[in-house]
């Protein structure tokens, strides 16, 4: 009775799942699998450990900070946009709060260039949070496309705070941090690996929302925020706290972003382009998956500096910028990972399809059981309840 | 002080006319298709550049010019909604166009910064600095005559939406897409139309704007952000409500520009929009019946 109860609403199951990414559990690729994907994560984390050691060119390393610096702040877009289907246009606001967090503090207070200077960094995360709090509070209250404009709208205020609290941030004049007493390579490789910490927070955050329970009710929100409401999602508190998580990597990431640069001013640390950059790198890899942004923002990142370096020329940038974005829409609309991974899956179907009836039938009992561990949150969920 | 602020008024009065315009246009483009057209800023630079090619090279004046410069935008804007925003599906619809729409901005952006430069431009036809002076108050020639301008083409929409068989498909696409479509109004058509009329009134906005100000490629930014605050303000998809909250918006900007400083003037905008959004999410005039998103 439960078997046609369950097939029953399985079929009837009236929406196409937007499947997010690559599914936390999967009963038939069982554990084979699983640790393969472990491996493979194992060996890109000692190779991202590496590289410095690796590649020594400085030019190399340099866009390697910077490509570093924007996966973690991708990632940590991702933690809250890609799973909660709001898209923030206003996260360069903890970029700059961060920056502008570390700097100063270290400016202001005449501190020694050199390690002591990190110590900033999680501090410029915890200020990003701080202002997490009200800018989610105003803006996570409204739908999804009023939440956009008004993310843009703080976003702008914060510029012009930037630039016209002059006794706090001096302005256009930009700010400037104490000088490392490190060179070349070795001024390169400590920001590295600083980066690297910050894109490790960022992974561990993304990853813990993603497999909780807080993650399912997250997706339920994107999927439906009516339903999960009245399912007992907690839809304010949960995206609130979203957004404050987001919040802390990216806060950090620009906390290094901005040490690293020497000096920060208010048009760069509150560049508008940000924000779209981080959206097109989730996008580009995959909205809602973990590795989508990092391959995203790999990619398009270390694009950018080289374009920057061999070419700067700013307004064509800007065009390709513009032109690759409308691409990636319309060819990938969900982003390269999910793309190469249905395709795969299709793959794979196909063949086990071809192996007879029985492994069709098994193939349909076990397609249940993903999908209804994802349809709409939470715990208990609707199927087949009446 | 009691004049400085009248006069603060009445100039906010003026200019909220040509912005009020630009916002109906955006609003009615959202009313009618669902998109947030955030290149409505980058357009009406562009209008402002076409104006000025047509005054310095051509020596058009710019309230003729406009003959001309209202059609172009008219087709640009028919032709942007049919090379991305046709593609946009119903799903996840709003914010796409909002990234889709940028992109297309910021590719316009990077085009008229090639084309002319970061040079700052402004339009200076005879009766650019000049005044009528009514009643003991200052009224600056070319805001009177772009709020004339805006009132005429306001008026020119009105008639169009509510005296002709079009005007009422697209109110019928305004007010629910699907019913319209079930009842034989070529929603597809009108959406196109639409999107190319609300990108037209952005013509007429550049061509003040440019009179106004000194414009270069990138004050596309900060005009979307205050069209974007006027029209949330006012409810996405009311036209009087963008209207009304247009000119409240331009009157509270300059009356801040002139009791505190022009420096934070802008804040007004944004910080009106939080505001009001915490107090009702919809916006003024908004619908509180959530669209299907």
């Amino acid at each position: 009775m439960s078997g046609a109860a369950g097939e029953e609403t399985a079929t009837a199951a009236p929406r196409p799942m937007p499947s997010p990414g690559p599914l936390p559990t999967s009963n038939r690729r069982g554990t084979a699998a699983r640790s393969a994907k472990v491996a493979f994560w194992l060996v890109i984390a000692g190779l991202l450990v590496a590289f410095p050691a690796i590649f020594t060119n400085t030019t190399v390393t340099t866009i390697a900070v910077f490509s570093i610096i924007f996966m973690s702040a991708a990632t940590a877009w991702n933690s809250f946009s890609g799973y909660s289907g709001y898209v923030s246009i206003g996260h360069a606001v903890f970029f700059g709060a961060g920056a502008y967090t570390l700097v100063l503090i270290a400016a202001d207070n005449h501190w020694t260039g050199g390690y002591s200077v990190f110590a900033l960094v999680p501090l410029g995360g915890v200020v990003s949070v701080a202002i997490a709090v009200p800018f989610g509070l105003v803006a996570l209250r409204t739908r999804r496309h009023t939440f956009v404009v008004v993310t843009i709208a703080v976003f702008f205020i914060f510029q012009l705070l930037a630039f016209n609290l002059k006794f706090l941030t001096r302005g256009s004049q930009g700010v400037s941090t104490p000088t490392p007493p490190w060179f070349g390579s070795a001024y390169n490789d400590r920001f590295y690996y600083a980066a690297l910490c910050v894109l490790a927070v960022a992974v561990l955050i993304s990853v813990a929302v993603r497999r909780s329970r807080f993650g399912l009710q997250l997706l339920a929100i994107r999927d439906d925020e009516d339903r999960a409401a009245g399912l007992g999602v907690r839809t304010t508190r949960v995206k609130l706290v979203a957004f404050m998580l987001s919040s802390f990597p990216v806060g950090m990431a620009g906390a290094v972003w901005g040490y690293f640069l020497g000096s920060i001013h208010p048009q760069f640390a509150f560049n508008p382009l940000f924000d779209l950059s981080v959206a097109i790198m989730a996008f580009l890899g995959g909205l809602g998956t973990i590795s989508g942004p990092l391959l995203g923002a790999a990619l398009l990142e270390s694009l950018q500096q080289y374009f920057a370096i061999q070419y700067s020329q700013d307004n064509l940038y800007l065009i390709a910028y513009g032109a690759l974005f409308l691409v990636v829409i319309v060819l990938l609309p969900r982003g390269v990972i999910p793309t190469v991974v249905d395709t795969v899956r299709s793959w794979r179907d196909r063949g086990e399809g071809l192996r007879g009836r029985s492994a069709l039938v098994g193939g349909a009992r076990s397609a249940q059981g993903p999908a209804g561990g994802l349809t709409v949150a939470a715990p208990n969920g609707v199927r087949g309840e009446d | 002080m009691g004049t400085q602020l009248v006069q603060a008024v009445v100039d906010g009065v003026l200019t909220g006319g040509v912005y009020a315009l630009m916002a109906a246009g955006l609003t009615l483009i959202f009313g009618v298709l669902d998109i947030i057209n955030i290149a409505q800023g980058i357009f009406v630079v562009l209008g402002a550049y076409l104006s000025y090619v047509l005054w310095s090279d051509l020596g058009i004046d710019p309230f003729l010019g406009l003959l001309i410069t209202i059609p172009t935008l008219f087709f640009v804007g028919v032709g942007v909604e049919w090379a991305f925003i046709r593609r946009l599906g119903e799903r996840d619809r709003v914010t796409m166009s909002i990234l889709v729409t940028y992109a297309v901005s910021l590719i316009l952006e990077g085009i008229l910064d090639n084309a002319f430069g970061t040079n700052v431009f402004q339009l200076r036809p005879s009766y650019e600095s000049s005044s009528f002076f009514v009643f003991g108050f200052y009224l600056q020639q070319i805001y009177v005559y772009g709020f004339v301008l805006a009132v005429v083409l306001l008026a020119a929409i009105y008639a169009l939406l509510y005296r002709s068989r079009f005007g009422a498909s697209v109110r019928a696409s305004l007010q629910d897409r699907t019913a319209a479509q079930l009842i034989g109004v070529n929603v597809r058509r009108v959406s196109t139309i639409t999107f190319g009329i609300g990108t037209a009134v952005t013509a007429a906005g550049g061509m003040v704007f440019g009179v106004t100000n000194a414009f270069s490629a990138n004050s596309g930014a900060d005009l979307i952000s205050r069209l974007l605050s006027i029209v949330i303000l006012g409810g996405l998809g009311s036209i009087g409500g963008a209207m009304g909250a247009a000119v409240l918006m331009l009157v509270l900007e300059d009356i801040v520009a002139t009791v505190w400083s022009p420096v934070w003037s802008p804040v007004v905008y944004f910080a009106a929009l939080l505001i009001v959004l915490s107090i009702r999410p919809v916006g003024l005039f908004g619908r509180t019946a959530a669209r299907a998103q």
